[in-house]
């Protein structure tokens, strides 16, 4: 099996799912209980906050573990404007941006907030004028992706940051999810308020996350009950989850160190086998990209064709964001790029992992180009 | 160009007359210990000055746990170059490039202990300003409050450049005064008085009173993870857990209820001045802040004091709640504080406490009873660990 589909999810690590299950039955107790078994279940769960937050460059306190990104980017949205809608009901976003902040904002809109979309270059790419242009006195929040998880663009959080650091009273959600492990982040020197990033698409479970909330930032919790997370997130905590993740940080930072150059390579070979092909068009930009994504179209052949024809030979790549691809609409992203439609219908995106080699890229290269030539002939 | 060293300056060390060597080496080991897992980071030291040669180590990340250590004044990371104008006027053009950006302004600092060299200190900030501001169209000078102070110093055996000073801890190396022993309950203060004390260069072990099962196993993690965060400083600490329960069910059944809190305290002062003795330490530390509670009265402390002469140190006595408070968040230690789990101080605490206990009668009530065995014994059951800032997993190391 060739799987590059890694910004859809990861193959958890061996040495995770042992956390996980030793976890899981030596410690199971619940964090919250007085007894000694709730204490090591506690101890546990204590150490992952550190552990995690040491990882991540920030403070214990400042790590909500979620159920993942979706809640993630869901709380930091809703937390923020449901806890400040009185002093203001304007929002920033982007119109590049996961669904899950897309659906949020709209949904907020509904309920009276007005939402701001900043478009896009050609690349991808926000530019952060744009974004001081947009703000208005009852700006409470802007919320910025990181990395595009459908074409990899790299967005320029660090200025969009310096631009904010003027305006003290908005707060800054970044959507780190395809981010972290592979592009590297200051929290704090660009000035991010609060940062959503998944277990699962750095080997960890799904059903892990975390959000990063600066200290001294008020949000209002979605889900209400026993007080949890520093009564930011209630519900039972996940201890063999977020062990689990805190220990898939640890190993995929680590894995960044010795691998990245690794990772550049393949992509380096992906990337010149496919302009060899005259029906290609690459999308992912050639500078400000993530190391692991990468999306392209081939005129006059479907994607979910090719996505077929690539699983015969036991090779999984996908069409758009798996979040995105169930609902057939074209890629989000590149009609903001401005992509035409029946290009951005046809694309397909590849993404790495520390674990791909070389060999996997030489054998997929030369599966793509196989069935381009005999699809070829078939679409005409 | 890359800083390629840090220099550090001593501040108060540099007052000292013959001891002066050994605050100095003491400073040494404690900077190598806060830098101890930049393995190719070394650390050089002379009368007035220390300097970090990074070695090709992260010079960022170094300056963050320099910021940390007791003992020095300040310090600025630096490039050393030749004593020679043309070389150093490149490196100071090159070192002031990465800096700049387009509006600010700049100033040179010129200094030279080595007298023999051509240019005086004028000449010096005049030669180099030059240089500059041909070289970077639209540079500003701005000698009262400038963006960029470089500073070139010309030494003996080099001359030294750099751009920012960062203040650091200041206070005493530690372990240049002595030891004494911290007590240690769990709370807010003493954690706080702790690091106050090791500020001045004390070498702090902790003492720390458990009632099982009136406390519990949590109460005391909490202790150990207060340590934890204050072995940071130093590199280590020994804790010391007294069992307890046994003395304070005997309090109880001897001394009037009122009362009982005033022979707590003095019971826990015997057994601290007891550890302190067998350790080598030669004073008590507490976290005690006049007024704060009953047993912090003026008239508490005089009939608990009692049973010592050994200097007892309060670092905090004069200050208010919400000072210990802000200390306690600078040095991440509120937060552990802030747990909420039963300890020995909040377990068999009067509903209504003597806050002006006397001594005559504390004295009397206690007299029915011999205590020492049971402090000969607790001291003998202690417990001591000793606490390091990133400690083996007691549960399974490779859940992490």
């Amino acid at each position: 099996m060739i799987y590059f589909d890694n910004s859809a999810t990861t193959k958890p690590f061996t040495e995770v799912l042992d956390s996980f299950i030793k976890v899981s039955t030596g410690y199971f107790g619940n964090p919250s209980s007085l007894h000694q078994i709730g204490g090591q279940a506690e101890k546990l769960l204590a150490q992952a906050h550190t552990q995690l937050a040491k990882l991540l460059g920030v403070k214990m306190s400042e790590v909500v573990f979620t159920s993942g990104g979706t809640e993630g980017n869901n709380l930091a949205i809703k937390g923020v404007a449901m806890e400040h809608k009185g002093r203001g009901k304007h929002i920033i976003t982007t119109e590049i941006e996961h669904a899950s902040v897309r659906s949020s904002m709209e949904q907020l809109a509904e309920l009276g907030f007005e939402v701001s979309y900043i478009p896009v270059d050609k690349h991808g790419r926000v530019d952060p004028t744009e974004v001081k242009n947009a703000i208005r006195p009852d700006t409470i929040l802007v919320s910025v992706i990181h990395i595009n998880n459908e074409v990899g663009t790299v967005q320029p959080i660090k200025e969009i940051g310096e631009v904010l650091k003027q305006f003290p009273k908005i707060y800054f959600h970044v959507d780190h999810v395809q981010g972290v492990g592979k592009v590297p982040l200051d929290f704090y020197d660009c000035g991010i308020d609060l940062c959503t990033i998944s277990g699962h698409k750095f080997h960890g479970l799904k059903g892990t996350g975390a959000l990063f909330v600066r200290d001294g930032v008020q949000i209002s919790p979605l889900l209400s009950g026993g007080g949890q997370e520093g009564r930011r997130r209630s519900g039972t905590e996940n201890v063999a989850g977020v062990v689990a993740m805190a220990k898939a940080l640890r190993m995929s930072l680590e894995l960044r160190e010795q691998k990245i150059d690794h990772l550049q390579q393949i992509m380096g070979t992906i990337k010149s086998g496919l302009k060899q092909l005259p029906e290609v068009t690459i999308h992912t930009p050639e500078k400000n990209a993530a190391p692991h994504i990468l999306n392209f179209s081939l005129k006059g052949i479907k994607a979910e064709v090719l996505v077929h024809a690539l699983e015969e030979r036991d090779i999984y790549v996908s069409t758009t964001s798996a979040c995105s691809s169930k609902r057939n609409a074209p890629n989000q992203t590149l009609v903001a790029m401005g992509v035409p439609a029946d290009q951005a219908a046809s694309s397909i995106r590849m993404s790495l992992s520390y674990e791909n080699n070389q060999q996997e890229a030489e054998k997929v290269l030369t599966a793509v180009i196989d069935n381009v030539k005999r699809l070829r002939e078939v679409m005409k | 160009m890359m800083y390629d060293r840090i220099l550090i300056r001593y501040g108060e060390i540099s007052t000292k007359g013959r001891n002066r060597n050994k605050f100095i080496d003491k400073l040494r080991r404690s900077v190598r210990k806060a830098i101890e897992d930049f393995p190719k980071a070394r650390v050089q030291s002379d009368r007035d000055r220390m300097y970090v040669l990074l070695n090709g180590e992260d010079g960022i990340k170094v300056s963050e746990r320099l910021k940390n250590v007791f003992g020095i004044q300040s310090f600025s990371p630096a490039v050393k170059v030749e004593k020679d104008i043309t070389i150093m006027k490149a490196a100071a053009l090159e070192l002031f490039k990465r800096l700049y950006s387009d509006g600010k302004t700049f100033k040179i600092t010129g200094k030279r202990s080595d007298k023999k060299f051509e240019l005086d200190t004028n000449e010096i900030n005049y030669e180099f300003g030059g240089h500059l501001l041909t070289n970077i169209p639209g540079l500003k000078v701005d000698v009262k409050n400038p963006d960029i102070n470089l500073q070139i110093e010309v030494r003996e055996e080099a001359a030294y450049l750099s751009a920012e000073t960062i203040r650091g801890a200041a206070g005493l190396p530690v372990g240049s005064s002595g030891k004494a022993m911290l007590m240690l309950s769990g709370g807010i203060d003493s954690p706080v008085a702790g690091y106050l004390s090791m500020k001045r260069g004390i070498e702090v072990e902790g003492v720390h009173f458990a009632s099982p099962p009136f406390t519990s196993e949590r109460a005391k993690q909490k202790v150990v993870d207060l340590t934890k965060k204050l072995s940071e400083v130093s590199g280590q600490m020994v804790l010391h857990v007294v069992p307890f329960t046994e003395i304070q069910q005997m309090i109880h059944k001897q001394v009037p209820e009122n009362y009982t809190m005033t022979t707590t305290r003095r019971l826990m002062l015997r057994v601290t001045d007891r550890l302190r003795e067998k350790n080598g330490g030669l004073a008590i530390i507490t976290g005690e802040s006049l007024g704060q509670v009953a047993s912090q009265t003026i008239e508490s402390m005089y009939a608990i004091n009692e049973v010592t002469n050994t200097p007892i140190l309060r670092p905090l006595i004069t200050t208010d709640k919400t000072e210990i408070m802000d200390i306690a968040a600078k040095i991440d230690t509120l937060e552990i504080s802030n747990l909420p789990y039963e300890d020995c101080c909040t377990v068999f605490v009067p509903s209504s406490p003597k806050t002006k206990p006397k001594l005559e009668k504390v004295q009397h009530y206690e007299s029915f009873f011999d205590f020492e065995p049971l402090i000969e014994k607790a001291v003998n059951e202690t417990e001591t660990i000793v606490v390091k800032p990133i400690m083996e997993q007691q549960i399974e190391e490779d859940l992490f």
